[in-house]
């Protein structure tokens, strides 16, 4: 296991280094020049030319991602512009909203998602697996943005139940945190609860087709031991590794999400930045979630050795 | 003597895609205490759906038994197989590896039954699981259990699946197609494994296979089965010396002789019908060598022939 797991850490690498050159290579592709940008179009020529030197966009493009790669692998992302900060810290301070977001959508995504996924492959063809794959497909196709809305329209304005925007005041006790990112997590899982169901449902119907299935029968054991220790183990290997990757789905979806909030988190940060074409920021932001992405799907890899015992035994010390 | 098991004109229907048909269609035989019946057919003949069917396993979304009646120990068996599986009656699968759960240790999918069952704690039922594996010839049983299927050699894959179905010392064992998977000497290795098992215990088996020269060294009885309906029973040594139903006579003349390398390898004209649409009378005589004008009006009914049934014009009037 120890072995699999440094074999994976490996392999991040050569990953990290590629998604380093893509951020790199996208920032250079865009079209216009950076300094001219940031400058404005009021900009004296010569302030421009200092500004490039500055940002060292004089030299060769070889030359300035040694100097990029340089700079990211020692924390700095650089300065942001607007906000005349270390992108790092601004980053770092949004970075718990986003994350309590994306953990409450997932935690919704997940409470929600594999329980009706489960029924409704066990109840194969009836009303109740009609409903819950036509709501999956509904929850999969809602853009977030407008479901969020929807939910501000429902739940604030005419029920005023939930506050609509904001981050709430921890001096108001938690209740005001919690109500607040009720509905932001809501609309941000709904994507990721009918993703889950989907692979749950399809999932658990292709192990109850197995023949180690009908084996358990077949030993007299209790159609709930069935279910519970032969079905939905195996069923769940799989869902794990979705719900991994919905992670990285929630970051993206949290930038929507975010902004319909109005909910001060890392999506907000890049939409503030791309709008005002802050671009060490818009840089440094796609590094960093790409960082994430590659992290949570280590961590996926590795749980996923951890439960199938035909990787963790591959593995094991010879 | 009463039987143990009695099939009566077992059918069962199925749906597929609008189209129904049914295997068995009006199957009948019986199991003797301590016997060891051998069910044989080509593949879509309905064996397997009759064991699937006797255990309570056709499953429902496909197939449903619509005629019929089966009885164990005198008693009508859809009604009690549930209490009854892996304890009185087991079964073992064609496919060892897909029949085993993939994630789960040997030792716990085998201790797991005496659990159900008898209520047993896990270290208990180890200790049996252990025995039973030893004495069908799992080598390091105490190692094994540890292990996981794919761990497994494809014999002892078979095997452990066999100390699964006899934990619980069943009065009848059902066994479909146990060595279809194997290799040819570890096909040989599992029939020896039965012998012993049909000796040692006071088991009843039911051995499914397509293969009549497997049967014939573990069966003491042979059920013939062809589209969906029986056409011969007799016991085992006298179907080889003299076949009754020209199914048989055919499926005993296709059995590769390696002493005569020369004869050109016999096969029975044609193919199995659609079940969907089967042919009239008797279901074997669009390929039958021995037709007579009835056998494509009226399906024959058994004759008997000493302690032989057989389902052919060819007898009629022979016997009783």
């Amino acid at each position: 296991m120890a072995r699999y797991v440094a074999r994976r850490l490996v392999q991040v690498i050569p990953t990290l280094f590629f998604v380093i050159l893509t951020v790199f290579l996208i920032m250079k592709m865009i079209p216009g020049d950076p300094a001219e940008v940031l400058l404005g179009p009021q900009a004296r020529a010569e302030d421009i030319a200092r500004f490039r030197q500055q940002l060292g966009l004089d030299k060769p493009v070889l030359i300035q991602f040694i100097m990029y790669l340089k700079r990211v692998l020692t924390g700095d992302l650089g300065r942001s512009l607007i906000y005349r900060q270390d992108v790092l810290s601004l980053i770092l301070e949004r970075l718990p909203t986003t994350v309590t977001l994306s953990l409450c959508a997932l935690f919704i995504a997940i409470v929600i998602g594999i329980p009706s996924g489960i029924i409704a492959a066990m109840k194969r063809n009836s009303l109740l697996d009609l409903l819950v794959t036509v709501l999956a497909l509904v929850g999969i196709s809602i853009p977030i943005f407008w479901f969020g809305m929807v939910l501000i329209i429902l739940f604030s304005l005419q029920l005023g139940w939930l506050p609509a925007v904001g981050l709430g005041d921890p001096s108001k006790g938690l209740w005001d945190i919690v109500s607040h990112f009720i509905l932001p997590s809501l609309a941000l899982g709904i994507l990721s609860t009918g993703t889950i169901a989907r692979f749950t449902r399809s999932s658990m119907l292709e192990v109850l087709n197995q023949d180690y299935i009908r084996t358990a029968y077949a030993k007299g054991l209790k159609k709930s031991l069935i279910l519970y220790r032969h079905a939905l183990r195996n069923a769940l290997i799989p869902v794990i590794t979705v719900i991994g990757l919905q992670l990285g789905n929630l970051l993206a979806g949290a930038v929507l999400t975010e902004t319909v909030f109005a909910l001060p988190g890392l999506g907000k940060l890049m939409v503030d930045g791309i709008f005002r074409r802050d671009y060490m920021l818009v840089q440094g932001e796609v590094l960093f979630t790409a960082v994430i992405y590659i992290f949570v799907n280590l961590v996926v890899d590795i749980a996923y050795a951890f439960i199938n015992p035909k990787i963790r035994q591959s593995y094991r010390s010879v | 003597m009463n039987p143990l098991l009695s099939v009566e004109d077992l059918m069962v229907e199925f749906r597929v895609s609008g189209a129904i048909f049914r295997a068995p269609d009006g199957v009948s035989f019986q199991i003797m205490e301590d016997e060891c019946v051998g069910l044989v057919g080509e593949s879509g003949s309905g064996k397997s759906v009759t064991a699937l069917a006797i255990m309570g396993l056709v499953p429902k979304t496909q197939g449903r038994i619509v005629g019929g009646r089966i009885l164990f120990e005198g008693q009508d068996l859809t009604k009690i197989i549930k209490y009854l599986r892996g304890t009185k009656i087991s079964m073992v699968f064609q496919n060892p590896l897909n029949s085993l759960n993939p994630n789960m240790k040997i030792g716990r999918q085998l201790s797991e039954v005496l659990e159900q069952h008898y209520g047993m704690s896990y270290a208990d039922a180890i200790v049996r699981v252990v025995e039973v594996m030893k004495q069908l010839g799992i080598p390091e049983p105490e190692k094994m259990v540890e292990r996981y299927p794919f761990e497994y050699s494809g014999g002892m894959r078979q095997r452990a699946m066999i100390a699964m179905a006899m934990l619980c010392n069943p009065k009848l064992l059902i066994a479909d197609e146990p060595t279809t998977a194997l290799d040819v000497t570890i096909q040989a290795q599992i029939i020896q494994l039965f012998k012993q098992l049909k000796n040692q215990s006071r088991t009843s088996i039911l051995f499914i296979s397509h293969d009549l020269s497997v049967v014939s060294q573990i069966a003491d009885r042979v059920v013939v089965m062809y589209a969906g309906k029986v056409c011969e029973i007799s016991p085992v040594r006298k179907i080889f010396d003299k076949p009754l139903h020209p199914y048989t006579e055919g499926l005993i003349s296709s059995i590769v002789d390696m002493k005569q390398r020369k004869t050109k390898l016999k096969s029975i004209e044609g193919n199995v019908p659609s079940l969907i649409d089967p042919p009239t009378g008797c279901r074997f005589h669009p390929r039958c060598s021995r037709k007579m004008q009835i056998c494509s009006q009226k399906e024959p009914g058994f004759f008997s022939k000493d302690d032989r049934l057989v389902k052919c014009w060819l007898y009629e009037g022979v016997g009783k």
